[in-house]
C-alpha cells in the first residue's frame, strides 16, 4: 500500500503570488485614471470657503490657478504673513498676471485660448481687496471666465 | 526533442508594480477642483461711456459691506434672507411694476415664456471678506438654480439636472444668470 504512506511532516504547498502583479496593476491603472498629475507646489497655505452650489472644473487642460493666501509656515519668516498672490511657483503682484495669462494663453492651442478658465484658490479669510485686484487685471488680460474655488459645505445652516 | 525552456521568474513583476503603484500615489493628487463658476465683464473702453440702458427697476443691488453686513435694494437682510429676496425680484409673481419688466419671449421647446430682464449687481468693499463674499455668491447661484429647477419641475416635470440636452438649453435661456460684479468700493478703507 504505497499509497497510503506518509511521510514524517507534510509540506504545506506555498500560496501562489503569480496573481499579486495583476492586483497591483489594477491598483496601479485605477490611481492613474482617477488622479491628476500635481503640478506646482503651494506656496500658501489655504483654506477653501464652502459653498453648496459648486461646479466641477470640466477640463483641467483649460484650466489656470491663481493662489491667493498667507505664505505657508516655512516661508512666513522669509515674507511675512500678509495674503499674497501665487503664480506657477513664485509669490507675484497683480499688475504681473497679464504676462501671466499671456503665457497660460501661449500654452494652449489656438483654438481652446478663448475657452481659459481662471481658477481663484483663495483662502477664505483673505480682505476682497486683493482678490479684486486680481479681477481687474483680469478684466484687463481680457480673462473672463473664472472659478471661485470652494469645497463642498452646507451652506448657513 | 524539444529542449525545455526555463520560465523567467516573474516573482520580481509585483515589486515593479509596486514601484510604479508608489511614484503615482506621490506624484498625483485625487482632489477634483470644483467652485461658482462666473463670468467677469469686459473692462470698459476708456474713451466710451457705458450706455446705462438698463431700466432702474431691472437693477437689484447687492452690497456686502466691509463689516460683511449685507444690503439688498436697499434694505439690511441676513444672509438667509438673501435667496427668497433675489428669487422674488426675478421672478416678479406679482408683475409689480418696481420690480423686472418680463420680455415675451418664444424659446424652442419651452413655447411662450416671460423672461425676466433682471439683473443683480453685486457690489463689495475691500474690506468684505472673502467668504462672506463667496457665501453670497453661493445664495445668488443658488437663487438662479432653484427658479430653473421650479421651471423644470412645472414644464418637464424633473429636475434641471435631470433634463436632456434641448431642455436644459431652453431653461438657461428662459431663465438667464445675470450677475453683474460692479466696481468695488472702498469705505472700509483697508
Amino acid at each position: 500500500m504505497a499509497q497510503f504512506r506518509s511521510k514524517g511532516k507534510k509540506d504545506v504547498p506555498g500560496i501562489s503570488t503569480s496573481s499579486l502583479p495583476d492586483i497591483i496593476f489594477m491598483l496601479l491603472f485605477f490611481f492613474m485614471v482617477s488622479t491628476t498629475m500635481r503640478e506646482q507646489e503651494v506656496l500658501i497655505q489655504y483654506t477653501l470657503p464652502t459653498a453648496t452650489e459648486i461646479q466641477k472644473l470640466e477640463n483641467k487642460s483649460l484650466a489656470s490657478f491663481i493662489y491667493i493666501g498667507s505664505p505657508a509656515p516655512h516661508l512666513v519668516g522669509m515674507f511675512g504673513t500678509s495674503p499674497r498672490i501665487q503664480l506657477n511657483d513664485s509669490f507675484r503682484t497683480a499688475p504681473e498676471i497679464g504676462q501671466f495669462i499671456a503665457a497660460e494663453r501661449d500654452k494652449l492651442a489656438e483654438r481652446d485660448r478663448p475657452l481659459l478658465t481662471v481658477t481663484l484658490k483663495a483662502d477664505q479669510n483673505v480682505r476682497m481687496g486683493i482678490i479684486t485686484d486680481v479681477k481687474q487685471e483680469l478684466r484687463k488680460a481680457s480673462a473672463l471666465r473664472i472659478v471661485y474655488a470652494a469645497s463642498q459645505g452646507r451652506g448657513y445652516e | 526533442m524539444a529542449r525545455k525552456v526555463p520560465e523567467i521568474n516573474a516573482s520580481s513583476t509585483a515589486d515593479i508594480a509596486f514601484l510604479l503603484l508608489i511614484f503615482f500615489l506621490v506624484a498625483t493628487t485625487m482632489n477634483v477642483d470644483s467652485g461658482i463658476r462666473r463670468q467677469l465683464p469686459p473692462m470698459p473702453d476708456e474713451n466710451e461711456i457705458e450706455a446705462l440702458d438698463i431700466n432702474r427697476r431691472n437693477i437689484l443691488l447687492v452690497f456686502v459691506n466691509a463689516s460683511d453686513n449685507i444690503m439688498v435694494g436697499g434694505q439690511l437682510l441676513d444672509i438667509t434672507q438673501v435667496k427668497d429676496r433675489v428669487k422674488e425680484f426675478i421672478s416678479n409673481p406679482t408683475n409689480d411694476p418696481n420690480k423686472p419688466e418680463k420680455v415675451a419671449t418664444d424659446i424652442e421647446n419651452l413655447g411662450n415664456y416671460s423672461v425676466s430682464r433682471g439683473v443683480i449687481s453685486l457690489t463689495n468693499d475691500r474690506g468684505t471678506s472673502y467668504n462672506m463674499y463667496v457665501m453670497v455668491q453661493n445664495e445668488l447661484t443658488r437663487a438662479f438654480n432653484e427658479l430653473r429647477d421650479e421651471l423644470s419641475q412645472r414644464r418637464f416635470d424633473r429636475k434641471f439636472s435631470e433634463l436632456n440636452e434641448d431642455q436644459a438649453k431652453a431653461v438657461t435661456e428662459a431663465i438667464p444668470v445675470k450677475i453683474s460684479e460692479a466696481e468695488p468700493r472702498n469705505s472700509g478703507g483697508i
